[in-house]
């Protein structure tokens, strides 16, 4: 009897086991299967668990994969300009105070519902307010006094005073205005609509086929999560994935035969950052003789063959505009004066400090611990934490419990605001707590400023304020190698830290 | 005695490498952290086991990361034998009803993949410190210690010698460390050997899985998963490190059998 019964549910198995094969009525998911079912699998280093709503959303990871599901009034170009998007056309009036959009006929959510400049308000109100929990306020709005629609397809948008930078911010993404589900099914008017999320596995886009532009070349793309570095390179060889960027160096000279990496730069501002707020690094003596300790170059050249671009303050070199190349070399490696420094604040014989690192980010790993290898040098040891992706956004960046973190910092939108605002001491995502009046009286400035030539030279007044009060230890801009199976073409690099896939494509 | 071929062979063996790893807490060929330009280096004279990718002596990571494995193996033995003999002693002694209790919880703990269980613990206490490694482990460890110590205990209850020291009013734990518990060393000392094994392999699996030991430390479980990532570029760091792996747990291993055959002439 009991031997029966043992059949049955190992009958029962099997046969479960067969049907979920067949679910769907798939066929085997391989490359050559894909490219005939015109599908891309892209790995991903984390999950999207911070939120899908992209006013939510505070991960730079989940904004480059969502970059694809959302647009704005505008949106961002690979060169670094900002065209159209909802919005067909858009006027400033003279004193550039009134911004008149004009919406493009017939762009559909992906619900099926037609964008209204209803939508468009509720969207940016949205953002100005923040009420909402979990919505992240966009400063620049709060300079707007007024948000009318005079009609279905207009939106006028007057601000107190004029704001250089405010166009930027309109790449805020568009949502539905009675739609309250974003978070879990979110809805934009993108060329890809979102289609599933399964935690710690995957995430599927699909063509929005009622897209207003040029649509997508790729039917469907599903991107995998894939957080082990290991992992990484056997999903790529295997072929269980297609795509995958900001991979290290020694990722990317072990692809071999199948794959082209594609080279650009990562568009983030790596550094060690520092809790300002925390002892040792409440001293500035102590932070810049970590910047005179730490050899920029040395990092790169150990832990990247060099590939990667140094970086001196909160700017990456792919916004030429405000990027202050002369702060690159400001601390230049130099044990003896980090020694006379450190005795100076008090720790002659160094200290203890502990780097956390998100454990599914090998370049920042492999960054620390050149960073801890250098430090010690000066008598400074430092122990490694490793974390995971969750545990840094909830304790290091939301929670600011901290010494120090080897991360990367993006652009939400192609200005240097975007950047620079963070560091200014009422700012809620200042994680590294820093407070100086000097910056926070500057950037007020920049912000005043109309005159374009004016404000740019006031960010790189901050930039420098960053750079000699030593807020960070900055490292470089990373380069990005992307591994892209062979045949498959459209890469697209922006000045910001997104993954564009509307452009690619199978060749041939 | 009778030759045992199986002691000699895993005491040589074993002695060899704690012989190195003695050594490599006092002196490396090179600083096990220190980072060069020397990049991937393939084994030589220079650098018995090449370089990895910061450029560092693989040989001397071994030294260091052998000497954390092994350290962590011992302390992890260390805690769930004392707590496996306290618990042992004490229910197979005594028997009743703690004795069913404690015995059935042993049975839920074992019942659990030993690693799933320490990964457990460690998300509990929290990642990244070496004690936090042999704490769980240590734990994970007691139950499978307990019951080989209880039933021996069990047994040896029974005998005469013990049953006259009973009469004679030795005080009770006297009778359990001083007449019962050396005459469970037959039982023990292989047990002693397959946990240390078990404690090695675990280490180096929840390393591996980037659990155990944090970077720049080394621990031979680590260095393999940082191995795994460079295998078609440094295939050396792989090979070198598993293999000590394998020879530590081998030659460790052969004491465990010699030392089992040993009492089985014995008895």
């Amino acid at each position: 009897m009991k031997k029966r019964i043992l059949a049955l549910v190992l009958l029962v198995c099997v046969l479960s086991a067969a049907l979920t094969g067949c679910g769907g009525g798939s066929k085997e998911d391989s490359p050559e299967n894909r490219k005939t079912a015109n599908e891309l699998n892209v790995g991903i280093a984390q999950d999207l668990d911070d939120s899908l709503d992209p006013h939510k959303a505070v991960a730079a990871g989940t904004k480059e994969v969502m970059f694809n599901v959302f647009e704005g009034l505008v949106k961002p170009t690979p060169e670094g300009d900002l065209v159209p998007a909802i919005a067909e056309t858009y006027t400033i009036s003279d004193d550039h105070l009134t911004y008149t959009f004009h919406l493009r006929q017939g762009v559909k959510f992906h619900n099926g519902d037609t964008v209204t400049a209803e939508d468009v308000k509720y969207s940016i109100q949205r953002c100005a307010d923040a009420t909402e929990t979990g919505v992240l306020q966009v400063a620049a709005f709060s300079a707007v006094t007024k948000l009318e629609t005079p009609d279905e397809s207009t939106v006028v948008i007057t601000l107190a005073e004029p704001a250089n930078e405010f166009l930027s911010y309109l790449t805020c993404a568009v949502l539905p205005a009675d739609y309250d589900r974003q978070d879990t099914a979110p809805v934009g008017t993108g060329p890809f609509r979102f289609v599933s999320r399964t935690a710690q596995d995957s995430i599927v886009l699909e063509r929005f086929d009622d897209y207003w532009g040029t649509p997508a070349q790729l039917s469907k793309v599903t991107f995998k999560i894939i957080e082990n570095a290991d992992t990484i390179m056997m999903s790529l060889q295997s072929g269980a994935v297609d795509l995958f960027a900001h991979l290290t160096i020694t990722q990317a000279e072990q692809l071999g035969e199948g794959f082209t990496v594609a080279e650009g730069t990562m568009n983030l501002v790596q550094a060690m950052y520092l809790n300002n707020g925390e002892k040792p690094f409440d001293d500035v003596r102590v932070r810049q003789a970590l910047c005179y300790a730490v050899d920029k170059q040395g990092v790169i050249d150990q832990a990247f063959d060099g590939y990667g671009s140094p970086i001196g303050s909160s700017m990456y070199p792919a916004f030429a505009k405000y990027f202050d190349p002369s702060l690159t070399d400001y601390y230049s490696h130099d044990t003896a004066r980090a020694k006379a420094l450190l005795a100076e604040a008090g720790y002659p014989d160094g200290f203890s400090m502990t780097i956390t690192v998100p454990s599914n980010y090998q370049p920042h790993i492999d960054t620390a611990q050149v960073i801890a290898q250098q430090l010690k040098d000066i008598g400074v040891t430092a122990e490694l934490q490793l974390v995971e992706w969750g545990t840094w956004l909830s304790d290091v960046y939301a929670g600011r419990q901290f010494q120090s973190t080897v991360i990367g910092v993006d652009a939400s939108n192609m200005t240097a605001r975007a950047l620079l605002e963070r560091f200014t001491s009422t700012a809620s995502n200042d994680f590294i707590n820093y407070e100086n009046a000097e910056y926070d009286a500057l950037f007020a400035q920049a912000q005043a400023s109309y005159d374009d030539a004016v404000q740019t030279a006031i960010y790189k007044q901050m930039e420098r304020n960053l750079t000699e009060n030593a807020a960070n230890v900055y490292i470089q801009d990373m380069a990005d190698l992307v591994a892209v199976r062979k045949g498959l073409e459209g890469v697209r690099f922006y000045p910001i830290y997104v993954l564009d896939l509307s452009a690619l494509r199978y060749a041939g | 005695m009778k030759k045992n071929p199986y002691l000699t062979a895993g005491c040589l063996l074993a002695g060899l490498l704690a012989a190195m790893i003695v050594l490599g807490f006092f002196w490396t060929p090179y600083d096990p952290t220190a980072m060069s330009a020397e990049k991937f280096l393939s084994p030589s004279l220079r650098h018995l086991m090449g370089t990895d990718n910061f450029g560092r002596d693989i040989f001397s990571r071994v030294m260091e990361g052998a000497g954390t494995t092994l350290l962590i193996a011992v302390a992890t033995v260390a805690i769930g034998l004392a707590g496996g003999i306290l618990i042992g002693a004490l229910t197979g002694y005594f028997g009743g009803l703690a004795d069913e209790i404690l015995m059935r919880l042993g049975d839920v703990l074992t019942a659990f993949p030993s690693i799933l269980l320490a990964l457990v613990i460690i998300s509990l206490v929290g990642p990244g410190k070496t004690y936090n490694v042999v704490l769980s482990l240590g734990l994970v460890f007691i139950p499978s210690f307990a019951r080989v110590t209880r039933t021996a205990y069990a047994a040896v209850r029974e005998a005469n010698y013990v049953k006259i020291a009973q009469l004679m009013g030795v005080p009770k734990a006297r009778i359990l460390l001083v007449h019962i518990l050396p005459n469970t060393a037959s039982t023990l000392l292989p047990a002693i050997t397959i946990g240390f094994n078990n404690a090695v392999l675990a280490e180096a699996s929840m390393s591996y899985l980037g659990i155990g030991v944090t970077p720049p430390d080394a621990s031979l479980g680590y260095m393999l998963s940082e191995a795994q990532g460079m295998f078609t570029r440094a295939p050396w760091y792989a090979l070198c490190t598993g293999l000590v792996i394998v020879l530590l747990v081998f030659g460790v291993g052969l004491i465990g059998e010699g030392l089992q055959r040993r009492s089985g002439e014995v008895i």
